[in-house]
């Protein structure tokens, strides 16, 4: 597989699921990038942007507070208290 | 007589104004009812992501968390008491502090001290009409909880949790809340939230879904640190949505009765006022008749 299936998902919704090529998030430990076929990985986010380059190349980018997320076979998932999607499209 | 009359159609105008704010209630409760459960299910992915992170968490390590750790001797217990903010909603708060009751007297019957957590004016009216003592209350949401709302709550109970009985807190945590099985059964349930047990719930993954090894960052106990307070934070947001729903599917059915018994009353009067006016015609007859017999007798 190519790409990765993401699912962003907020405590009283999801916000956000589709195919992306690549998934940028705020660890504790410094910044996380993801792309396909990473290892399975749970880990812990603080408030940051997450960024999303999707398979059409657009570039997404929310604001989350403290998450986390996950990784496992090229599927995402990001999942936080709160997502602020002032600066989301689509 | 006329008198009669006029009580019965008084009677008849203030049930015909009550019923139609029943009824009122009773549709917006009914619209507000479905969007209740659409909370409920919107707010599932959050839960089941979070579930699922959290067993793998612990399947791959034997980290011990201070949350999912029994304790060998429970002093205190912690109630969390979920109940509505306004009244006229039927049995529904009723049979939650009912429930409460039950559980508050089994745990003082094992020999351990309640304290209690309200949720709801209608849980804090009752304690403070009884000067019962209560740890914390919440109120002013219940109809539509908020995150943050579960937010507030989960850091108050695991705070207290943590600290343990000797510093003021609890040994375990207990929640009553009203599970919305469908819109006719809605059923007081009690869940005990802490120690965690994480396997069990509704929201587990299916058994057959093999999990992957989980690399963690920083390492598993953190993760662990900062999963396991959400958790117990997305199962009071979801026992605070099931509750909201619970709360207006029986506002909806205590309405729709009151309606009903109202469209009755009105019935019932309706018959009493035509009663009353049809003997008042017959009596001027014969006092009509009797009148012009006596006046055919004097001549």
């Amino acid at each position: 597989m190519s790409e990765l299936h993401v699912e962003l998902v907020a405590a009283d919704r999801k916000v956000w699921e589709g195919d992306a090529a690549k998934v940028s998030a705020r660890s504790v430990d410094g910044d996380l990038g993801i792309l396909p076929g990473h290892t399975p990985l749970l880990g812990v986010l603080v408030t940051g942007d997450i960024r999303i380059d999707t398979t059409g190349g657009q570039r997404q980018s929310v604001t989350i507070d403290s998450g986390f997320l996950s990784v496992d076979h090229d599927r995402v998932t990001v999942v936080a208290e709160t997502v602020d999607t002032s600066s989301f499209s689509g | 007589m006329g008198a009669q009359i006029r009580v019965y159609r008084e009677r008849i105008k203030s049930v015909g104004s009550i019923k139609k704010i029943t009824r009122a209630m009773e549709l917006v409760a009914a619209s507000r009812v479905t969007k209740a459960r659409q909370y409920v299910a919107e707010s599932t992915p959050y839960a089941l992501a979070l579930t699922r992170a959290v067993s793998a968490v612990a399947t791959f390590s034997d980290v011990d968390h201070p949350l999912t750790t029994e304790r060998p001797d429970v002093k205190r217990a912690g109630v969390v008491i979920m109940t509505s903010d306004r009244g006229l909603a039927g049995a529904y708060s009723v049979s939650a502090i009912k429930e409460s009751a039950e559980l508050i007297a089994k745990l003082k019957s094992e020999g351990k001290e309640v304290v209690p957590y309200l949720v709801g004016r209608k849980a804090v009216s009752y304690y403070k009409f009884r000067k019962r003592e209560y740890a914390a209350d919440w109120t002013g949401f219940t109809d539509r909880p908020t995150f943050d709302a579960a937010r507030e709550i989960g850091e108050r109970v695991t705070g207290d949790f943590i600290a343990g009985s000797e510093e003021g807190g609890v040994d375990e945590l207990h929640v009553v809340f009203t599970r919305f099985k469908s819109m006719v059964t809605q059923e007081p349930t009690v869940v005990r939230l802490l120690p965690l047990e994480v396997v069990e719930g509704t929201e587990a993954p299916a058994p057959d879904e093999v999990l992957p090894l989980y690399e963690f960052e920083p390492n598993a106990s953190e993760v662990l640190d900062a999963l396991l307070p959400k958790y117990v934070t997305s199962r009071l947001f979801n026992a605070l949505l099931q509750s909201a729903a619970s709360e207006l599917a029986a506002r909806q059915r205590a309405m729709k009765s009151a309606t009903d018994n109202a469209e009755e009353l009105i019935k019932t009067y309706t018959r009493l006022a035509n009663q009353a006016r049809q003997a008042e015609i017959t009596q001027e007859i014969s006092e009509i008749v009797g009148g012009a017999s006596a006046l055919a007798d004097a001549k």
